[in-house]
């Protein structure tokens, strides 16, 4: 069971790969309009995180999510259904 | 913060590509010569990003019985298929498509489009949950986000990722229906069916597949990749369009399952809309005979696709993984896409081009889709405009 820390380093981690960017990330980063990245991007991004966690993120849950923290707490709470 | 802040942000992002001339976005045909040549900026050019595969809008039969069903029953049913819509010739063309995939039933909608989201939003609702291959068309994901279902994507054309994703839907792998294209409209390449069959098989899951590019294009009688693949008897729901092989309007979903039926219904795409107009209808129907008796069309079609596809690789471009009639040039830059499309107008071909989000992994597309009706000599010109503008 990953702890909401893990997951953030985990997705801090990824989303410095997609982005091909050195930015400092927290929990507050929104991340579409801080890396500039599309939908599509975000949805590439999220396949390579769900992998990282084994759990796959529903796209109506990605409606809500626009920053880092707010994909941890999805993420964790898919963790806890597991 | 008024309605039309947000237009004019897109607006000022959009400027660079919405000054161009002829409008990228909503290239003129100022005049239609034949299926393969039109007038574009008072300039005569060959068109090669049409959908139109075997070349039928001008086939004599198809005009014939649109006409006739214009004089016999008017313009248009002015009313949905559950009112005052629902005419003979609906209903014969939707047995006509289900015998000619072998199913059971079929039903017939307004749109390509429609086809897509009426069918997906009808089967599937709350608490199901939908897979969909990450490069499928717009109308699956809309049709998705209608079902109120949960949506998955996985990998484009990765099975592995698909098993592992039916994997953790545990039980509620039974209550999944799986999404796929037999021809994938971006890069023109084929779903791996009959591995994808394999997969929905061993976890109890259904599977749809649209065939809206591969329809008269793929398989010795034109059904699409099920017919190549072998596996129309597995296939849950084939989706398709009347707008490309067969040169009308309109879309249709076919199944062996009885209870496709039921949407008639339920799914408010189907229900919330005018029916086809007759002669829609007509030529379609006159069209899927053409199509199903067809094999020197698409021999001609894939020797067409075969030539132009070596010749593109042979420039260098960045194609698809594979040769087929839809053929896509992933090129680096904006500036490149255009200066490419602009020289091949201005040379006298019209090819589709097409930029990110609505093309894969970030980069702009050139689009060329070849059509039976393309002469010889055609495919040539457009061989050799490439030749020129690549040098």
């Amino acid at each position: 069971m990953y702890s909401k820390e893990d997951i953030f380093n985990k997705v801090s981690e990824q989303l410095k790969l997609s982005a091909n960017a050195d930015t400092k990330i927290t929990a507050d980063t929104n991340i579409a309009e801080q890396f500039a990245l599309d939908s599509v991007k975000v949805l590439d991004l999220l396949m390579e995180i769900e992998d990282d966690f084994d759990v796959s993120v529903p796209l109506n849950l990605m409606a809500d999510v626009q920053t880092v923290n707010e994909l941890v707490e999805v993420i964790y709470k898919l963790e806890l259904e597991k | 913060m008024s309605l039309f802040d947000k237009f004019s942000t897109f607006l000022e992002e959009s400027e660079p590509l919405l000054s161009i001339k002829p409008d990228i976005f909503g290239t003129k045909i100022e005049k239609l010569y034949s299926s393969t040549e039109a007038s574009i900026d008072g300039r005569k050019v060959l068109l090669a990003g049409t959908n139109n595969y075997l070349g039928l809008t001008f086939a004599p039969e198809c005009i014939a019985a649109a006409h006739k069903a214009i004089d016999d029953e008017g313009t248009g049913t002015t009313g949905s298929r559950m009112a005052n819509g629902n005419y003979d010739s609906h209903r014969a063309l939707e047995r006509e498509l289900a015998d000619f995939y072998n199913c059971a039933t079929g039903i017939v909608f307004s749109t390509g489009y429609q086809a897509n989201l009426g069918t997906i939003s009808g089967l599937v609702g709350s608490g199901d949950v939908l897979l969909i291959d990450a490069h499928c068309h717009a109308s699956i994901y809309d049709g998705c986000k209608l079902s109120g279902a949960e949506v998955i994507r996985f990998r484009h054309n990765d099975v592995a990722d698909l098993d592992k994703r039916l994997n953790r839907l545990g039980d509620r792998a039974r209550s999944t229906l799986i999404m796929v294209e037999g021809i994938y409209s971006m890069l023109g390449d084929t779903a791996p069916l009959a591995e994808i069959t394999k997969c929905k098989e061993k976890y109890g899951s259904y599977l749809l597949i649209d065939e809206a590019h591969s329809l008269g294009v793929l398989g010795d009688t034109g059904q699409g990749l099920v017919e190549v693949a072998g596996v129309g008897d597995s296939v849950d729901f084939i989706t398709g369009t009347f707008s490309k092989s067969l040169g009308s309007i309109g879309g249709y979903c076919v199944s062996n399952h009885q209870q496709l039926e039921v949407i008639r219904y339920l799914s408010r795409p189907y229900i919330f809309t005018a029916s086809p107009s007759p002669s829609n209808i007509a030529s379609a129907r006159a069209a899927l005979v053409l199509l199903k008796n067809g094999k020197a069309l698409r021999e001609r079609l894939w020797g067409h696709a075969n030539k132009l596809y070596s010749h593109l690789l042979g420039l260098g471009l960045n194609l698809g993984p594979e040769p087929g009639p839809v053929i896509s040039a992933q090129v680096d830059s904006e500036e490149e896409v255009l200066r490419i499309w602009s020289s091949l107008i201005e040379k006298g071909v019209y090819v589709n081009l097409i930029f990110p989000p609505a093309s894969p992994q970030n980069k702009p597309l050139i689009r060329i889709s070849v059509s039976a009706a393309h002469t010889e000599e055609q495919i040539d010109f457009i061989c050799n405009r490439f030749s020129e503008i690549m040098s």
